[in-house]
């Protein structure tokens, strides 16, 4: 392991630091995710479990650090599982592969560095159907928290697996995945972002999706000074489908509310479907920052590409800064890409309250229907109703 | 593109054609003239001497320099989806005249026969009264109502500017920009650098350094402009650098509609054309813009070809003002090209539609910025762009919403359609919206035109391709048919061909 640290380490030289200057951080600043002192950010003790009703295998990182005693018994048919530290011998080439990999064309030089500094992380190799969800739960004890994780999964040809990424790891946090989705694998991965107000998060996912495969991959996130969640997604196999969602809900009253997603998906291989839904809410000078491209390469005929980017303000004081780029090289191809901004629609309030709701409620009503088609990309219903639950106690939360 | 290739579903076969024929360029002959140049390279002195030959007052030729010295400093852009050999700035001409220019003419009758046999044989007649003779109107318009006045620029000089006195009658100033310096210098002084700044980007500063010539165009207060103004920019000289400037003011109340054309001979090897081009547009004004970009665009192997860096922008000053620019973009081997509209008084307009066709070997990158800086104000961007053979065609656009833009609104529509699978079609728009009470679309798709207009069409049982069709050719229309001579025909033409196809 030592090898691919100094490796990334030597990517991370080569590359510099991330500045405001580069084209993909016009809209957020990298400075305290590159700091040498972590800003500080008070934990959030009271956090109510989600997903606590479901049968799942918990694994627990602590201000970035694995949990033994808080966590299950890491034995799951079908699923291997083991620390950073202990890699097996198949995850010795592969940890940091597509992390490396997904360099080009733009650099991403957090990713080098949590490659090359990762405090810990887990290494899952799934050969089957998991007959649980596997759950990564980050908990944040110090205010002054830095965890570096870095995980990668492995789905064999077939294998099926639901991960659940909960909790925030740190007062900042640096979290890559790398995924690597075999032939006719499915990977779902849910990942309700944590509740401490003035954490600090970059994350990326670099996954490689092979033929017939399906990746989808949903994000909520409610809380957060400063969320920085990239995903590079390769489609390298032919008739695979890659969905990527999300659902930022953000109040600046809190405290700074800046969310930036910042998705790449390339499509390499024939007859492949890809979909990008990404909604904010925004209020009380909370910015959302959307970067998203779809590029089919030559000979990625058959592309079935969507994107919708949507931000709804509360009010005059916040941002929505988007950049949905198309770069195509294919002729046979369908993709499309839309991105609106706006307040709530006054008609549609109107009528709700012409028929009795009480103005907060109808805001409420409409925040959640303005959210509906990114709730819409999680497959499994009862995910979708605690992540419901969760959007719906944000909005008793912050109303007025 | 392969003669016998299979076309795709949804792309009807006379698109494809019309479009593989756009590859024989009708304008690709020089003129035999003997020109005078300056120096080859770049330096002080060069800037000295194109501000001598012009007769430039000590003010100008030290906004240049300054302009010169920035330049210097500052490095050629690279973000553009573009890929060209480096050009060496100091392998070309800046200056280039018609020796038969070098006593000014005093009317258009003394001008040398073979520079206006050249814009005959370009389909510009620079005669007055027979400008349109030959030449249909569309619709049956009878051709003396659809006159054009016409500022000729050959090289570096403007050869002529015609019906200056009709326009003078009205109030009108339509002259070349070197005589508008030495006669007008109150509102060059004003208005100059003053949208476009000086060092406002690489290929700008360049501009402002060593423009040559140009159109300038004056609309006094409250007035129509009585016709049509044009600038008609010929390449003709080799290895030649050509840095037109532009200045447009529309004052409070006053409208205009220009019209710019542009050409090249076929040479091998690629020349450098940077332009500048200002508007300022004053309360209740309006200006209409429309360029038919048909430089030599190389040939199907990628072969010499003008590599156009263009910097275009108005600035809607006043309340109400209006500003619509339409390219249809066929020519030049590199297109980098954004006409811009800056939306600072309340309730000003901004319109831009585009066309970039993009064959063989040319590279097109080239969108539009609305600045959204007054409330209420207004923009719509619809682009449709054409791939064909190994082409690269970029849509790069940015709307921006600043705070005290209360209520405002922009809709933007980008289409692309690649014809062969050797080509690409990339969209980059930048969207930043910084008040909640505006609404900001953006799409790339051809389903949702306009609904409401859609749907009446289909309630009429019109077939979505030519309802679409119906709805981006009525608010296109008026600005092509408004093109002068053939470039209305060909335009249109472009135009049907852009949407044939692209829906669904």
């Amino acid at each position: 392991m030592q090898a691919v640290r100094t490796a990334a380490a030597a990517r991370l030289a080569e590359m510099g630091w991330p500045t405001r200057r580069d084209e993909y951080w016009r809209w957020t600043d990298p400075a305290t995710f590159a700091a040498e002192e972590v800003p500080e950010s008070e934990a959030f003790r009271v956090e109510r479990p989600i997903f606590s009703g479901m049968d799942k295998l918990r694994l627990v990182f602590t201000d970035g650090v694995f949990d033994a005693a808080a966590s299950d018994d890491a034995a799951l048919a079908g699923v291997e599982i083991s620390r950073l530290a202990n890699a097996p011998k198949w995850a010795v080439d592969a940890v940091g592969s597509l992390e490396a990999a997904g360099q080009k064309p733009v650099r991403r030089p957090l990713a080098a560095l949590n490659t090359a500094r990762a405090t810990d992380g887990i290494l899952v190799r799934v050969t089957g159907r998991a007959t649980k969800p596997l759950h990564i739960s980050y908990r944040q004890s110090s205010n002054t928290s830095d965890a570096i994780l870095h995980h990668y999964i492995k789905l064999e040809p077939g294998a099926e697996l639901t991960l659940l990424e909960t909790g925030t790891a740190g007062a900042r946090a640096n979290l890559v995945m790398e995924v690597d989705v075999g032939e006719g694998a499915r990977f779902h991965h849910i990942r309700p972002q944590g509740r401490s107000v003035g954490h600090r998060v970059v994350s990326a996912i670099f996954a490689r999706v092979g033929a017939q495969a399906v990746f989808k991959s949903f994000t909520l996130s409610m809380n957060g000074r400063l969320t920085r969640n990239e995903a590079m997604i390769e489609i390298v196999g032919d008739n695979a489908v890659a969905h990527i969602a999300g659902a930022a809900l953000g109040d600046g009253a809190d405290d700074d509310f800046h969310h930036d997603d910042t998705v790449f998906i390339t499509h390499g291989a024939v007859g492949c479907e890809s979909r990008q839904v990404f909604k904010k809410v925004l209020r009380h000078g909370a910015v959302g920052v959307f970067q998203g491209k779809i590029l089919v390469r030559n000979g990625a005929q058959k592309t079935d590409g969507y994107q919708i980017s949507q931000a709804l303000m509360l009010d005059d004081s916040c941002q929505f800064l988007a950049k949905p780029e198309l770069e195509i090289y294919a002729d046979d191809v369908k993709c499309s890409h839309g991105s609106t901004t706006g307040a709530i629609d006054e008609t549609a309030l109107f009528y709700l309250r012409s028929r009795g709701v009480p103005r907060e409620e109808a805001v409420a009503l409409l925040v959640l229907s303005f959210l509906a088609d990114a709730i819409a990309e999680i497959d499994d219903e009862t995910i979708a109703a605690d992540i419901l639950a969760r959007l719906e106690e944000w909005l008793a939360r912050h109303r007025g | 593109m392969n003669g016998d290739q299979e076309v795709r579903d949804g792309v009807d076969r006379e698109t494809v054609d019309a479009v593989r024929n756009m590859g024989s360029y009708k304008y690709g002959w020089a003129t035999d003239i003997e020109t005078d140049y300056a120096p080859k390279g770049l330096n002080e002195d060069i800037v000295r001497l194109i501000s001598s030959k012009n007769g430039e007052p000590e003010w100008m030729l030290e906004w240049r320099l300054t302009a010169y010295r920035r330049w210097v400093e500052m490095v050629e852009p690279s973000w553009a989806m573009l890929n060209y050999p480096v050009i060496d700035y100091q392998d070309q001409f800046y200056y280039a005249k018609p020796k038969s220019m070098t006593q000014k003419p005093q009317s258009l009758d003394e001008v040398d026969p073979k520079l206006l046999a050249t814009y005959a044989k370009l389909g510009i007649p620079l005669k007055e009264q027979m400008l349109l003779a030959g030449v249909e109107g569309a619709e049956g318009v009878a051709a003396d109502a659809r006159r054009v006045a016409v500022d000729a620029v050959f090289d570096s000089v403007s050869v002529g500017t015609t019906f200056k006195k009709e326009l003078a009658k009205a109030g009108v100033i339509f002259c070349s920009i070197s005589d508008a310096i030495r006669e007008h210098p109150e509102l060059v002084k004003k208005y100059l650098g003053s949208v476009v700044p000086q060092s406002d980007n690489f290929f700008a500063t360049l501009n402002s350094a060593v423009f040559s010539d140009g159109s300038f165009v004056y609309i006094p207060p409250g007035t129509k402009c009585p016709m049509e103004l044009s600038t008609y920019f010929r390449i003709n000289a080799e290895n030649t650098g050509q840095f037109e400037r532009t200045l447009i003011i529309a004052d409070k109340g006053a409208y205009v509609s220009y019209l710019e054309g542009c050409t090249a001979p076929k040479r091998d090897i690629a020349q450098l054309h940077a332009a500048v081009v200002e508007i300022v547009i004053l309360e209740d004004a309006e200006v209409k813009y429309s360029t038919v970009q048909n430089w030599y665009p190389g040939d199907e192997n990628g072969l010499g070809g003008i590599y156009n860096f263009v910097t275009k922008r108005a600035d809607c000053r006043g309340d109400r003002a209006k500003v619509m620019w339409t390219q249809v973009e066929t020519g030049s081997a590199i297109t980098w090209k954004y006409p811009s509209c800056i939306l600072r008084g309340n309730e000003s307009q901004g319109e831009f539609y585009s066309i970039a066709i993009a064959n063989n070997y040319q590279q097109a990158d080239t969108g539009t910025k609305m600045i959204h800086l007054g409330r209420d104000t207004r923009s719509r961007i619809v682009s449709k762009g054409i791939s064909a053979g190994h082409a690269q065609n970029t849509y790069r656009g940015q709307v921006s919403m600043h705070p005290r833009a209360k209520n405002s609104r922009n809709y933007t529509q980008c289409d692309s359609l690649l014809i062969g699978d050797k080509c690409g079609a990339h969209t980059v728009p930048y969207i930043e919206v910084k008040n909640h009470s505006s609404r900001v679309e953006h799409e790339a798709t051809t389903s949702k035109v306009d609904d409401d207009q859609l749907f009446y069409c289909r309630a009429r049982g019109i077939g979505e391709e030519a309802a679409v069709a119906l709805v981006v050719n009525g608010f296109c229309k008026d600005v092509l048919q408004a093109l002068p001579m053939e470039f209305a025909m060909e335009a249109q033409a472009l135009v049907a061909i852009s949407l044939e196809g692209s829906v669904g």
